[in-house]
């Protein structure tokens, strides 16, 4: 702190009851329901919002709207209680099917141009694991569509109608930090990637809609920005991540390229092929077949590569094969991924199969928060404590609904309906231009130290190589399938990454893009993020959902049915984890807990 | 004859050449525009020797390996490597496109890349887009209804939803925008056919109720009228959409509702 020259730097400050740190599907919608609620709103970003990675999001919003097959949310329920393994909190679950058709609704209204029916309501298409009657099925047409283009869709509509209310937009402005204060979070620093300018946004409220992590392997389906900088912002804040070992692994990736393939390729009716041309779904998941939830089809596709069933030269992926549809019907329901397909494969999905692998692409875990979006930092008498000033939502939050492993389609619904449950909650809680109390401790400081320390790095290696390392040990280490010994080789592996992470010298100086800085800074976020990860999955001597240990095949509901929380000590670089109970409860009366079962599809 | 030159702040100089050091046989040139706002020196062209056998297919993929490998002070915008998010347009080898799903081997002989054109440039390959996400937000790109919101959807049949095909794709690039000459020329005032893209979207979507006051907006002779169907706009789209055919259905609305 000593060698601090704050008079290097140019400190713009700003006051507004909530900052919304990230412009995605989430950030937006919480940004525009703040705004509605007459709180004075600043939205901050680090990608102007339509560049943000819901845009990438293919198949679908799911909501129980029965356009297309009976339905109703507690079937909706059940299905997302399934696939989280029971590692979902119940109350949570609830809230967001009960939600999700209002929510749906709301995004038509706002003018998302779904696909139709021919009675010109909005299409839904099947998708893995939904279901109807309990699970018992036959599947449910739950995923509603704007042809496979409904992030790109949402985002777009949710930009246009952020517009319309008066909520200011920080574009391209980089969160550094969090302002904590006796445990109370006042406001967020950021850099103006524009002129380097530092920028101090007092808030009474801050929302952290910054997404997932996945830039943390080397393979993914996430964008270069998905670095979990909200996630690790909490963690140096001193309050804990929740279930970081879950990481989901998307059954279509491009072979090599990583860009996602809907799963709503198959709910169309694609079917995945092996080296003996078998469509071996049908003796991993006998009734559910290629629309068995998203980690049982991976796991599957990992035995068949593992067996010698793999296709390619090196037998090292499998075919997606949508070959058989109707052409007409690939135009108009999958037109994305056939463009993908033809770009990233080059491959005609009219007269060929597109080569796929398992691939990293959504954090189950992240910031525990309620069902209001509170995020919650346990104490000794209460484990749904809540942290004063702290929300987190979408991605980067852990509610939690996903749990061990989220339905694909449920991640959009996710946003939205938590998107709108804290701004909700923010004007619930708080009047609108209330003075801001002035800061007692050196929290700002400690943020801008944190840029300086980054930007004046003298090592020997650069972010780029040591991002690098990191990746591979993740992809290696931490996969679809997990094993004790490869895991505590992974710990020892991602600490020593994390150890040597001061090594790094950044060689862009100046203060205008400094992208050099910035990639700088999200490779330190993503470090922690890694470490507590890899920490957690070790640790975890179960097989839950996306998290499936060799070593222990089976779910023990005595021992680990518990939310793993993991806090991190960043001056000794070491991660520390204890647990949280899972709530055993639903929200309203309406529909009992779920009790836990054996998980087959 | 009027004499156009560059002042001589903006004249592009020689960079900085920066020689393979991996002896691979299979090299490809990179030449890539750098400007530094802080450094007070001239853009310049800095040329960059890939070894192709360790670089993935597409221009993205180069420039990433550069900054990676080679000079971590290359500046650009990237994020979903995949086409969809529309920050890494730029002018590849004469033409504005995205990096990400441009192939290298479609490219002849060195690999020219320059900023998108027409705009101030803030570093490097990144350009300001201030005015035009202001010009997109002019246009109310939201949903206008008037009529009592129904408890459910608004019915749309397959074939009025039809009609936003080509158009709800528009990724906000900026690609057409300014491979336009008249919006080079105007773009202070000329919508320009990213945004009346978007404009149309709106107008022809049968839930929207405000077709009128849109068109009332874009009735101008420069926020529409500067069109002059040069169509470097649909040849530039790495989408394939059509912002020319948009705006010539924007003025058929517009001489329709005359009569």
């Amino acid at each position: 702190m000593a060698n601090l020259n704050l008079d290097a730097y140019d400190i713009v400050e700003h006051e507004y009851d909530v900052v919304v740190v990230g412009a995605g599907g989430a950030g937006l919608r919480a940004t525009l329901g703040s705004a509605q609620a007459g709180l004075r709103t600043a939205c901050i970003s680090k990608v102007f919002p339509t560049r943000s990675h819901t845009v990438a999001a293919q198949g679908g919003v799911a909501a129980s709207l029965g356009n297309m097959s009976p339905d109703n949310w507690k079937w909706h329920m059940y299905d997302t209680v399934k696939g989280s393994d029971w590692l979902g909190d119940q109350d949570a679950i609830e809230y967001l099917c009960r939600n999700a058709p209002k929510a749906v609704y709301e995004l038509e209204h706002f003018g998302v141009p779904f696909s139709r029916t021919e009675e010109g309501k909005i299409y839904q298409r099947p998708f893995g694991g939904m279901m109807q009657n309990f699970g018992e099925g036959p599947e449910a047409q739950r995923t509603c569509a704007a042809a496979d283009r409904t992030g790109h869709a949402m985002l777009h509509t949710l930009y246009g109608q952020s517009l319309r209310y008066d909520a200011e937009f920080f574009i391209e402005y980089f969160a550094i930090d969090l302002i904590m204060e006796k445990g109370e979070c006042k406001g967020v620093v950021c850099i103006n990637m524009d002129d380097g300018k530092i920028h101090v946004f007092r808030s009474h409220i801050a929302i952290m809609a910054t997404g997932g992590y996945g830039r943390t392997f080397f393979s993914c389906t996430s964008a270069h920005t998905c670095t979990g900088d909200g996630n690790a912002m909490v963690l140096r804040a001193g309050i804990g991540l929740q279930d970081m070992e879950f990481v989901q692994f998307h059954p279509t990736g491009i072979y090599g390229a990583g860009c996602l393939i809907t799963e709503g390729s198959r709910g169309e009716g694609g079917i995945l092929i092996n080296s003996e041309g078998e469509r071996f779904m049908e003796r991993y998941a006998p009734s559910a077949k290629d629309l068995a939830s998203r980690d049982v089809v991976s796991r599957a596709m990992t035995i068949e590569i593992r067996e010698g069933r793999g296709v390619g030269p090196d037998k090292d992926h499998i075919y997606l094969h949508l070959d058989h549809l109707d052409p007409a019907l690939l135009a108009e329901r999958l037109p994305g991924i056939s463009e993908s397909a033809k770009v990233f494969a080059g491959v005609d999905v009219n007269k060929q199969p597109i080569p796929v692998l398992p691939t990293v692409h959504y954090n189950m875990g992240g910031i525990p928060t309620n069902y209001h979006g509170e995020v919650i930092d346990p104490t000794a008498d209460d484990t749904n404590a809540t942290v004063p000033g702290l929300m987190a939502i979408g991605e980067a939050a852990c509610v939690s609904v996903h749990g061990a492993n989220r339905l694909g389609s449920n991640s959009l619904i996710d946003l939205v309906v938590f998107g709108r449950a804290a701004g909700l909650r923010a004007g619930e809680l708080l009047k609108p231009n209330q003075p801001h109390a002035p800061l007692t401790e050196n929290g700002q400081e400690l943020a801008i130290e944190r840029l300086d320390h980054a930007r004046y790095k003298k090592g020997s290696q650069t972010t780029a190589g040591m991002r690098l390392k990191m990746q591979k040990v993740m992809q290696s280490n931490c996969a679809v399938f997990r094993d004790g010994d490869i895991l505590k080789e992974g710990v020892t592996m991602i600490n020593d990454i994390w150890q040597q992470s001061n090594d790094i010298e950044v060689t862009d100086k100046s203060l205008v893009w400094n992208s050099d800085l910035l990639e700088c800074l999200e490779f330190d976020n993503l470090i922690s993020q890694a470490v507590v990860t890899m920490e957690g999955a070790e640790n975890r001597k179960e097989s839950r959902g996306g998290h499936a240990r060799e070593d222990y095949p089976d779910r023990d509901d005595k021992d680990w049915m518990k939310h793993t929380l993991a806090k991190v000590d960043f001056d000794k670089k070491k991660a520390n984890l204890t647990y949280r109970p899972v709530h055993d409860f639903t929200m309203t009366e309406e529909i009992d807990y779920i009790k836990p079962k054996k998980r087959v599809y | 004859m009027v004499e156009l030159a560059l002042p001589k702040n903006s004249v592009l100089t020689d960079g900085k050449n920066w020689d393979d050091t991996s002896g691979s046989s299979n090299i490809k040139n990179f030449k890539v525009y750098r400007w530094n706002p802080d450094d007070g020196k001239n853009p310049r062209m800095d040329s960059y020797q890939v070894d192709m056998d360790s670089c993935g297919p597409m221009v993205l993929d180069a420039i990433i390996k550069i900054k990676s490998e080679i000079d971590p002070t290359l500046t650009f915008r990237r994020s979903c490597r995949e086409g969809i998010c529309g920050s890494c347009a730029m002018n590849i080898d004469g033409s504005n496109t995205l990096a990400c799903t441009k192939a290298i081997a479609d490219v002849k002989g060195d690999v020219k890349i320059y900023p998108l054109p027409h705009l101030q440039v803030i570093k490097d390959l990144v350009p300001d887009l201030t005015n035009f996400y202001a010009q997109h937000a002019s246009i109310e790109p939201w949903l206008k209804t008037t009529t009592v919101e129904p408890e459910k959807e608004w019915l749309q049949s397959p074939e009025e939803r039809s009609k936003l095909d080509g158009l709800y794709e528009c990724i906000l690039c900026a690609c057409c925008a300014t491979s336009c000459p008249s919006y080079w020329w105007n773009g202070d005032r000329y919508l320009g056919p990213a945004i009346l893209l978007q404009s149309y979207r709106w107008l022809i979507d049968s839930r929207d109720e405000a077709t009128g006051e849109r068109l009332d907006d874009l009735e101008d002779p420069f926020r529409l009228y500067r069109c002059h169907t040069i169509m470097n706009c649909a040849k530039a789209c790495p989408k394939g959409l059509s912002p020319a055919k948009a705006i010539a259905s924007i003025k058929e609305m517009m001489v329709e509702r005359r009569y």
